[in-house]
């Protein structure tokens, strides 16, 4: 019982930014939930948000993980999602004739070049104790370079019959293939995270890294184990990215969505310097953005202002999540129960109180 | 010892200029000094280098040597490079449009033609010989003609426009904006793809318009990324377009996988934001003419009924999928 309340309770932000959005859409028109089905695939807003943040999601993901263990953001994932779809794209049309073992073949080809930027990166931070953010700073400031000699100095087209329906839809599966895609990634992730010790080892690192290494946990194997995981968010990521946009555009695939990203963990109820973290806080947290993203169009502002519209959204979000407000909320919330629970993962005030541990 | 390194960084920095200036003696060869923005920028701009490339080549009677580079310092100190090497012309594209006046006189003292090329720059007409440009407004103007002469019984039209504040956003949404306001056609959706032109941001601002129930029957976008996305809308919400279709498409920069998707009729009209200045200020060169001040290119439009195989070949941009290929 107590360990369920804790669940939603450090939920509670991620959720109730999102119920906000739904009621701002409910009173623009009360037809948002509205689901038809159009070509034999369910069409509506909501379709809508999860066809639409799908690359979002696996990359949060991976940023959750990167930012628990080092306490740190990598800003190279829009990049590194760009190499490795441009050596998918590179690989197909090279591989003769597109059949669906060609795609497989280069998808997994794309996950060995998203390890190799994952170890790029995860090498920096880890062995050579770079500060995360300066660590991805190469890659992305380079990468994109790296994208365009793959694609041959051009933007290859993806114009195949197999690439068309990962990037839409199956006929006679009623759900859109992407989305379809990101609930099996965020199973296999789920899966991982209940049958092995990942959690735990990312969060005690997390916390204090020497505290683990005296316990025997390696705490450079554990970050740099994490940016593995990071490059196969990316390759994924960029995989559903490159059939959706059928061309591989090395300039603009995925161009700032690690901004997006971190705000995500963010939202998420995750703390930014590392510790105890929520996948699923993240995964909502993701919905959350391109929920939000699509509220503004919805609510018709003009284009030059819709970027300030956003920033003042994000403000007060991060105001609501900030330890201030919590710690306030975490003491009204107490006085109503006679229970007193963490109210979220984050650290709010410093390392003790994420070490205490509510099993 | 600091002063030590000092002058070693300077000499590291200078170096190749120094090594570049000796080696070259009298071999008949105008010679020509290009200081453009870096291919991986756009496939504009890699159309745009190789362009200049070709040619600019030994075989056509040039000595020519081309720096790439998004940093404006870093493009004035490679111009002053070319400067100091006695170069005939100065070919410049500059990634900013100020801070270019100093160097702009010294090559003007030495006696250097200087011809922009793509981008303007602030500066006075008398710094510079010439400069060929786009004319971002004629652009925008001839698609709003197109739409306007389509035949449609009253024209709702969704605007995507680029980067804000772009030169490019700013000519091409000018004409639909000014046609509005003449009551000639209605915006039902105003909407941008952002800073990176961005296809997602497109489908996102049609799907918008769709779930709002909005009536339209054009979409405007202004590049042919941003097209692609706004079809992928379309094609996701069952709603027909390009020939015979319900919604009129068009979008800009004649990539060549946009101009197949006109032709094959998936799309309506690609309009052109031609990279290949090369040619005609090699001509210039050429025949001794080089007029003066600020000269805007001819670019074309074309739609599903007047686009050939031979333009996708030689007007369009980046790679080709091949005849009868959509790309959605």
């Amino acid at each position: 019982m107590l360990k369920m309340k804790s669940n939603l309770s450090h939920l509670f932000l991620p959720l109730s930014v999102m119920a906000l959005l739904i009621i701002i859409n409910l009173i623009k028109g009360a037809d948002y939930f509205t689901i038809s089905l159009v070509n034999g695939a369910l069409y509506g807003n909501i379709p809508n948000i999860l066809f639409g943040a799908s690359e979002l999601v696996i990359l949060s993901i991976g940023m959750t993980l990167v930012t628990a263990a080092s306490q740190g953001q990598d800003i190279s994932i829009g990049v590194s999602a760009t190499i490795t779809s441009a050596v998918f794209v590179w690989f197909v049309l090279h591989a003769g004739e597109v059949t669906l073992l060609t795609i497989v073949a280069g998808f997994l080809l794309s996950c060995v070049a998203g390890l190799a930027t994952g170890a790029f990166n995860g090498i920096l931070v880890s062995i050579f104790k770079v500060q995360p953010m300066v660590a991805s700073l190469i890659l992305f400031t380079g990468g994109r370079s790296i994208a365009f000699m793959i694609d041959g100095k051009l933007s290859p087209i993806l114009a195949n019959d197999i690439s068309n329906k990962i990037g839409t839809v199956i006929p006679g599966v009623p759900i859109q293939t992407p989305i379809i895609l990101t609930v099996i990634f965020i199973a296999i992730v789920a899966i991982v995270l209940k049958t092995t010790n990942l959690r735990l080892y990312v969060e005690s690192v997390g916390i204090n890294r020497n505290a683990a290494r005296l316990n025997g946990i390696n705490p450079k194997k554990i970050i740099f184990l994490t940016f593995l995981i990071m490059g196969v968010c990316t390759a994924v990521a960029g995989f559903i990215a490159v059939n959706k946009a059928g061309r591989h555009d090395s300039v603009n695939l995925l161009k700032l969505i690690m901004m997006d990203a971190i705000l995500a963990v963010a939202i998420g109820g995750n703390s930014l310097i590392g510790g105890k973290f929520s996948v699923t806080g993240s995964i909502i947290g993701a919905y959350t953005i391109e929920m939000l993203n699509r509220t503004l169009l919805r609510l018709e502002i003009e284009p030059a202002m819709i970027k300030v519209f956003k920033a003042v959204f994000i403000i007060i979000l991060m105001i609501i999540a900030s330890p201030v407000v919590r710690a306030y909320a975490k003491k009204t919330l107490d006085g109503i129960g006679n229970r007193s629970f963490s109210l979220s993962p984050l650290r709010v005030s410093g390392a003790e109180s994420a070490v205490e541990k509510e099993d | 010892m600091k002063k030590i390194l000092c002058v070693l960084a300077v000499l590291l920095a200078f170096g190749p200029f120094v090594l570049s200036a000796s080696g070259q003696e009298e071999s008949g060869l105008i010679k020509v000094g290009i200081v453009n923005l870096p291919p991986e920028e756009s496939g504009y701009r890699q159309a745009n280098v190789e362009a200049m490339n070709s040619v600019f080549s030994e075989a056509n009677g040039y000595d020519a040597k081309q720096t790439n580079t998004g940093e404006n310092s870093e493009q004035i100190a490679a111009a002053k490079g070319y400067i100091r090497d006695g170069v005939d012309y100065l070919l410049i594209s500059a990634a900013n449009a100020s801070g270019w006046d100093d160097t702009l006189k010294s090559a003007k003292d030495a006696g250097i033609k200087v011809i922009l090329f793509d981008r303007a720059i602030d500066t006075a007409t008398s710094n510079y010989q010439a400069a060929l440009l786009s004319d971002m407004a004629y652009e925008g103007n001839t698609a709003v003609e197109w739409v306007l002469g389509l035949d449609l019984d009253e024209i709702n039209l969704i605007l995507i426009r680029g980067q804000m504040g772009s030169a490019a956003e700013i000519g091409r949404s000018a004409a639909v904006l000014k046609a509005e306001k003449d009551g000639k056609l209605n915006i039902v959706a105003d909407g941008t793809g952002g800073d990176s032109w961005s296809l997602e941001e497109a489908r996102k601002v049609v799907e918008a318009a769709i779930a709002a129930g909005k009536d339209f029957n054009v979409i405007y976008a202004e590049n042919d990324g941003m097209a692609q996305g706004a079809v992928q809308a379309l094609e996701a919400a069952g709603i027909s377009h390009g020939k015979n279709g319900k919604v009129k498409v068009i979008g800009f920069d004649f990539n060549r996988f946009a101009l197949r998707n006109v032709q094959a009729g998936y799309w309506d009209a690609d309009m052109q934001c031609n990279p290949r200045q090369a040619a005609e200020i090699s001509r210039w060169i050429q025949s001794g003419n080089i007029p003066s001040g600020i000269v805007y290119q001819e670019e074309l439009l074309f739609t599903t009924d007047t686009i050939t195989d031979a333009d996708i070949e030689n007007w369009g941009i980046n790679a080709d999928p091949g005849k009868g290929v959509v790309t959605r």
